[in-house]
């Protein structure tokens, strides 16, 4: 029940994102300019600073990853779909579940697309240890998800949301970046770090299991009017 | 609480008053000098500051499940305390550090925690400042996700790097330099009694709100 549940929901996203793209596309040309500004910011006689590429990679990921978050819930606020979704009688977490493979689903396609980019705009050896960095990446993605569609979940009912959400989600997940940045410029050295990598990794798995569990904890009880 | 306030109150005001002195008496640290004075003020205000982060997280985790209103005053009169004192620890830091290191600030383990600390409580402000009504409840849980941060917060900037004095040296005080001990528990009565003061008097203040809305509502029915 609870696994279907959050299938359907993903399902249903899923099929409206299919129709349009919308999110899917503004997303991701809104990391593209990201990391052409950065580019820009940071590269100097051609050349990128050697640790650049990391940082540009994870900043890229949050900014488009709050904007996705953003346009998600409000799609569903506008159409009043979410107090729909929440009045069907279905296990709540599950929804939360649903909502959050969603996020994830679009981000790692974005990620597809960005890790390329950066590598060959910035001459980045991000390829070398290719699981560490899907490891890396994986760890993130779902930390920053597990917090961000939470926060953004529960302040669809606010006011001056779309300010908010960075406000409150950016120094929550500033373990996430920290362990990013540093894990993934960890694999840029030559030769590349591989135990302080797996470290990070390690920190980052328990920062989501935390989350995740706080999340599915007080899902219920914020969306509770 | 009320009957106790004036003559606290009194004590508080004293008791910081004296404490210039206390401390211009206090023992000259070896390698630091007189910088290392801004210790007695320092330290005891993050104190006061994570009591009231402490006591944010706890009354906001009891408002999200049971919904009694008088926790969530509790939560957010302490958030703001909170970030008072934060705001003086923030400010006192850079002071040392500039004479101590020669530069303002280092992204060091606490002053990373610190900052972030401080940010997500000013957020939390923020929310119920403007995120309108059934704003309590969404902040309640930003207090939460506050709490559960800090040890994240702390163990990866301290692999990242970390040039902050141990904190260890606070509970070892009475041993390695009597002197200083005296003093330095004087000051951190003396800001716990102001903590106690602000966060009661700001409990209060919300307590009458929420006693005038309920009579506004009256008059309107």
């Amino acid at each position: 029940m609870f696994f279907k549940t959050a299938l359907l929901v993903l399902r249903k996203d899923f099929a409206i994102e299919l129709k349009s793209l919308e999110v899917f596309t503004t997303t991701l040309f809104f990391a593209l300019s990201c990391v052409l500004i950065f580019a820009f910011a940071f590269v100097k006689e051609g050349q990128a600073p050697e640790d650049a590429a990391a940082g540009i990679l994870w900043i890229a990921i949050a900014f488009s990853g709050t904007l996705a978050l953003g346009r998600t819930f409000e799609r569903e606020r506008y159409g009043e779909t979410l107090r729909a979704l929440l009045l069907a009688p279905a296990p709540r977490p599950a929804l939360y579940v649903g909502k959050l493979l969603g996020m994830l689903a679009l981000l790692g396609v974005a990620e597809v697309l960005l890790v390329p980019l950066t590598a060959f705009l910035f001459q980045a050896a991000l390829f070398s240890r290719p699981w560490l960095l899907v490891g890396l990446l994986a760890g993130g993605t779902i930390g920053f998800c597990a917090v961000g569609t939470l926060f953004a979940a529960m302040l669809v009912r606010a006011r001056s949301r779309d300010v908010l959400l960075p406000i409150l989600l950016y120094p929550i997940t500033i373990p996430v970046i920290i362990a990013g940045v540093r894990g993934t410029a960890a694999l840029l050295a030559s030769p590349p770090d591989e135990p302080v990598a797996v470290m990070w990794i390690g920190i980052l798995a328990a920062f989501d299991v935390v989350f995740v569990t706080l999340s599915l904890w007080t899902f219920e009880p914020l969306m509770t009017e | 609480m009320r009957r106790f306030f004036t003559p606290l109150a009194v004590l508080t005001a004293l008791m910081l008053a004296y404490a210039p002195v206390l401390i211009a008496n206090a023992p000259f640290e070896s390698t630091m000098g007189l910088i290392q004075k801004i210790f007695y003020f320092h330290v005891p205000s993050w104190f006061a500051m994570f009591t009231g982060v402490f006591i944010c997280g706890i009354a906001s985790v009891v408002y999200l499940f049971k919904g009694r209103p008088q926790t969530d005053r509790l939560a957010v009169a302490a958030a703001e305390v909170a970030v008072v004192f934060g705001l003086i620890g923030l400010v006192t830091g850079p002071l040392w550090a500039r004479k101590s290191w020669g530069v303002w600030w280092q992204w060091d383990a606490h002053l990373t925690m610190a900052l972030i600390v401080e940010l997500i409580f000013v957020g939390y402000l923020l929310l119920r400042a403007y995120g309108g009504p059934g704003s309590e409840k969404l902040s309640a849980a930003v207090a939460i996700f506050g709490m559960a941060n800090v040890p994240f917060v702390y163990v990866s900037a301290n692999i990242w790097r970390t040039v902050h004095p141990p904190t260890s040296v606070v509970p070892e005080l009475g041993r390695t330099a009597p002197g200083m001990a005296g003093p330095f528990w004087y000051c951190v009565l003396a800001f716990m009694l102001l903590f106690t003061l602000l966060f009661s008097a700001r409990t209060h203040l919300e307590r009458r709100r929420a006693e005038l809305d309920e009579l506004y509502l009256d008059e309107e029915e």
